[in-house]
């Protein structure tokens, strides 16, 4: 079993919601997750608008502090680091967001844009970091003569590879990708998610890669998360949940997505997810799911079900498995 | 077929778009036909032109861009030599749109059963009381629950998944021959996306609509259309029954699009990638726009724009590997 680079344990994060006077509730955006990612893998982690995995990723980062739990990056605490540790972290450690026009500040040149990194972290100045960042560029399959450019000069996929360029200066570790090819064109997302692939073995790198695309999560990831309002409802190997899903809303997105075959259509018949997904400031008592499972039995809402190992690394958190 | 089976034909659309930077050419000799009853899809990656050819067959191609010659046949009566004021009773009441975004062809201000009705009060002068308890009718069966309580909502009150709904019932107020569906699904979550794409097969099916259904993502077509073209940079290169498209994909342009789609039928840890990136339309690639980007690019292509070749029946293709 490869070495496990972040662990999260039972990390919630609440966002209160204020009133006049005093807090009026929380938005429960994240609920108890426990999840480990190992070293060189993706962990690939999946979900519908809302359900909590973006806050959860930015949790791990240490850009907002967990309401409860803990997190260990590298078998130390992120969430106790000090400010020589955390510059540390930050290095080890980046983010590639989901819009390439909106990530990158329009009015640098993209020489400064890869390069900023390298001088925050006292990596390389002067001439030493043009010739970093040209070796960068090289990496992600950029030119030299597109140092000296500004970003509105490059197609949506060029400033994608600017942004996993910048991702990379500091020889980072582990890499968040947040939505990183939602926003490209399928034959320039083929190329991105190709080129993060021999990126992860070229570089011995680890991501965590955020998506509510199921087959690009299918395509790049290793492990899987599938979350719900907030909650880890399965997690396994690519092969556990795509081919032997067990939680019954995993099983309604795979049966929902659209397939790519006119032969797989799916009968209307067919028991669709119905309704849509609650409000997290006032979830679901016990399973967050059971209003819109179509299994649900009365204990569903009243025991939160516990994620439950169901073999080799397959967890599932369901009173009907 | 005979002509009365075909509710829209498209013949040799050309729309450019008349910029400071030069002639954008934006559809180049664009023809395709839709029959009653059927959903046409209309695949390609952004810039391709899908949006173009609604826009043009609408007549609401702005300025700087300007319809250069074709015919739009509704019916066999060319809507490009229709008045602005015979448009505006067309649109809405022969053909309608649901487009990407249902926040934005909302207005804010009005209320959703106003605005499921207004179409019907412009179109059919119906009153407003009854238009108003008709909307309710056709909300409840876009599965809307609580139709009369979510008639009085203003649009930021619905989930964007309501909001879909409501500008389905919109589209539908008057009972169009056409409709026109522009990337309906794309910023819905795949179990909402779900419940809207059987939603409108199964309108489709009581109504008897024909659909023109444009949309990037392949799997969506596969899902949805009888048949499917496939744009690249202004030009239909292939055209075909959705089985076809998916088993025997003749044009290059559409073989490598499908194997750079991720998917649970291939396994390969590589996707195919299309060497370049899509034209700028100010100045295309001379004869077939796709050959600066064509692994089997011959002498012919960079020469000859490739005419359209029936490899089989209801099968085309624009290439030179099949003349």
């Amino acid at each position: 079993m490869p070495e496990p680079l972040v662990e999260c344990r039972e990390v919630s994060k609440y966002f209160p919601i204020k009133g006049l006077l005093r807090d009026v509730g929380n938005v429960r955006a994240v609920e108890q997750v426990s999840l480990t990612i190992h070293k060189h893998k993706t962990y690939g982690l999946v979900g519908e608008s809302g359900c909590g995995k973006t806050t959860l990723a930015r949790t791990i980062m240490r850009l907002v502090p967990p309401t409860a739990g803990e997190i260990y990056f590298n078998g130390q605490n992120v969430l106790t680091f000090d400010k020589d540790e955390l510059m540390k972290f930050r290095r080890e450690t980046s983010i590639v967001f989901q819009d390439p026009y909106t990530s990158l500040d329009p009015r640098m040149i993209i020489a400064d844009v890869v390069g900023e990194p390298l001088s925050i972290h006292g990596i390389a100045y002067g001439e030493d970091r043009e010739d970093m960042v040209l070796s960068l560029l090289d990496k992600v399959g950029l030119k030299p003569e597109h140092m000296y450019r500004y970003p509105h000069e490059f197609s949506g996929g060029q400033r994608q590879r600017i942004a996993i360029a910048r991702a990379l200066a500091g020889d980072p570790e582990f890499i968040l990708l947040d939505e990183a090819s939602s926003a490209l064109d399928v034959s320039v997302q083929a190329k991105i998610l190709n080129l993060l692939n021999r990126l992860k073995e070229n570089l011995a790198l680890t991501y965590l890669f955020i998506s509510h695309n199921l087959s690009v999560i299918r395509h790049i990831s290793d492990e899987i998360g599938v979350m719900y309002l907030g909650e880890l409802v399965e997690q396994g190997s690519r092969e556990q949940v795509f081919d032997s899903p067990l939680h019954p809303y995993t099983q309604g997105i795979l049966a929902a997505s659209p397939k790519l075959d006119p032969d797989k259509r799916t009968r209307s018949e067919k028991i669709v997810l119905k309704g849509e997904i609650p409000s997290a400031i006032n979830p679901p008592g016990g399973c967050r799911f059971h209003t819109r499972c179509p299994m649900a039995i009365p204990l569903c809402s009243q025991e939160l079900p516990a994620l439950r190992d169901m073999g080799e690394g397959h967890m599932v958190s369901c009173h009907r498995v | 077929m005979e002509k009365e089976d075909k509710i829209l034909v498209v013949e040799n659309l050309r729309t450019q778009f008349f910029t400071y930077g030069g002639v954008v050419e934006a559809l180049d000799d664009v023809s395709f036909e839709i029959f009653n009853g059927e959903i046409f899809g209309l695949v390609g990656e952004s810039g391709c032109g899908k949006s173009v050819t609604v826009a043009s067959v609408m007549g609401l191609v702005q300025k700087p861009g300007k319809v250069i010659s074709g015919k739009v046949l509704l019916e066999g009566e060319d809507l490009l030599r229709k008045s602005e004021r015979e448009m505006s009773w067309i649109r809405g009441s022969r053909i309608s749109v649901i487009s990407q975004d249902p926040t934005s062809s909302l207005n804010p201000l009005f209320k959703i059963g106003y605005q499921v009705s207004e179409p019907m009060i412009f179109h059919r002068r119906v009153k407003r009381k009854a238009a108003w308890a008709e909307a309710e009718q056709l909300l409840l069966r876009m599965g809307v629950p609580d139709p009369a309580g979510k008639a009085r909502n203003f649009p930021h009150e619905l989930s964007g998944g309501m909001r879909q709904r409501a500008v389905i019932a919109m589209a539908l107020a008057c009972n169009p021959d056409l409709l026109i569906a522009d990337e309906p699904t794309t910023n819905l979550d795949v179990t909402i996306e779900r419940q809207i794409l059987n939603l409108v097969r199964q309108l489709q099916k009581y109504l008897g609509t024909s659909v023109l259904w444009i949309t990037h993502d392949m799997a969506v077509i596969a899902e949805m259309c009888d048949r499917v073209a496939v744009m690249y940079a202004g030009n239909i290169v292939e055209l075909s029954d959705v089985r076809t498209i998916f088993k025997h994909p003749a044009h290059p342009y559409t073989v490598k699009l499908l194997n750079a789609i991720p998917s649970a039928e291939s396994t390969a840890k590589e996707l195919d990638e299309i060497p370049g990136a899509v034209p700028q339309l100010i100045d295309p690639p001379s004869g077939c726009r796709f050959h600066p980007r064509c692994e089997r690019a011959m002498a012919v292509c960079s020469g000859e724009k490739p005419e359209d070749v029936t490899i089989e029946k209801g099968h085309m293709v624009a290439c030179h590997l099949y003349s």
